[in-house]
């Protein structure tokens, strides 16, 4: 717990832009996750912002569904954190990412996690696994104790 | 948020309207597994269309409002999926396992007029 939240969303940033991005954090929204009403708050959010940069409808919906089972873990598991979402530029390509950053326990075997059928709250264990599925790219740090990073990102094709 | 629930015939109608927080989805499973019991109705149509994603827990409370109302003795039947939230569903790996889906409310209807002549004889629908 002796990070705190901007040090590690920052870090974030730094971690997985190119170069070639130029206005990632021009339009970057940060939403405080700690209750189910910021879960609906988050994905309609995401929803707008993939709308704005030109994402379609079906494109616009599963990010806000993978912006949904992310906040969801976080307040299944660490109780409070927040959603990143920016826009992002690589060479030509237009993207959307979303970070998930909590301050909970953390994941104790994250390769278990992200094997689907795996859950330790009694879901259905589709999380991870599903919204790994479902975009582009996908990482993930996490550290029993220290809390857990996802970020994930879906370009505009 | 209240999510009004209407009577018509022997059947309850549920239609979401805008999107819902998992608590708002729980209380309608609650509510409507009670109702259905109080006016003794052999059928629910939920009427998904103003949902805004169907993410995992979505999932499972449909699946389990469905499989509860069936308990009691009703069929539920789920019309509205929006193609983006098809999409959706699929691409996260998720299935509504044995709940009954319809285009439209209209086709919701008519699947439970249809099921009401074998009603009597086998009131269970797997």
């Amino acid at each position: 717990m002796s990070h705190n939240a901007s040090d590690i969303g920052s870090g974030v940033s730094e971690g997985s832009l190119s170069q070639a991005d130029t206005n990632g954090s021009a339009c970057e929204t940060r939403i405080p996750i700690s209750g189910v009403e910021d879960i609906v708050k988050a994905r309609q959010q995401g929803r707008a912002l993939a709308h704005d940069l030109g994402f379609s409808l079906t494109q616009a919906t599963l990010i806000a569904t993978a912006i949904s089972e992310l906040a969801r873990n976080i307040v299944l598991y660490a109780k409070d954190g927040e959603i990143v979402i920016a826009r992002k530029n690589r060479q030509a390509h237009t993207g959307i990412m979303v970070s998930a950053i909590d301050h909970g326990p953390g994941i104790e075997n994250v390769r278990h996690a992200l094997m689907s059928g795996y859950s330790s709250s009694g879901g259905l264990g589709l999380g991870l696994p599903g919204v790994r599925q479902m975009v582009d790219e996908f990482e993930i740090h996490s550290q029993p104790g220290d809390g857990t990073q996802v970020t994930t990102t879906m370009w505009l094709k | 948020m209240e999510i009004p629930i209407l009577k018509k015939r022997e059947y309850l109608i549920a239609s979401v309207q805008a999107a819902l927080t998992d608590q708002d989805l729980v209380g309608l499973r609650d509510k409507l597994v009670t109702l259905v019991g109080e006016h003794r109705s052999s059928g629910v149509i939920l009427d998904v269309t103003g949902m805004d994603v169907m993410d995992s827990f979505s999932v499972r409370t449909l699946q389990d409002l469905a499989y509860m109302i069936r308990l009691r003795g009703a069929v539920t039947v789920i019309v509205g999926i929006q193609p983006d939230v098809a999409f959706s569903m699929i691409q996260l790996g998720l299935r509504l396992h044995g709940v009954p889906t319809a285009l439209d409310l209209e086709e919701g209807l008519n699947y439970l007029d249809s099921r009401q002549g074998t009603r009597k004889s086998f009131p269970y629908v797997s």
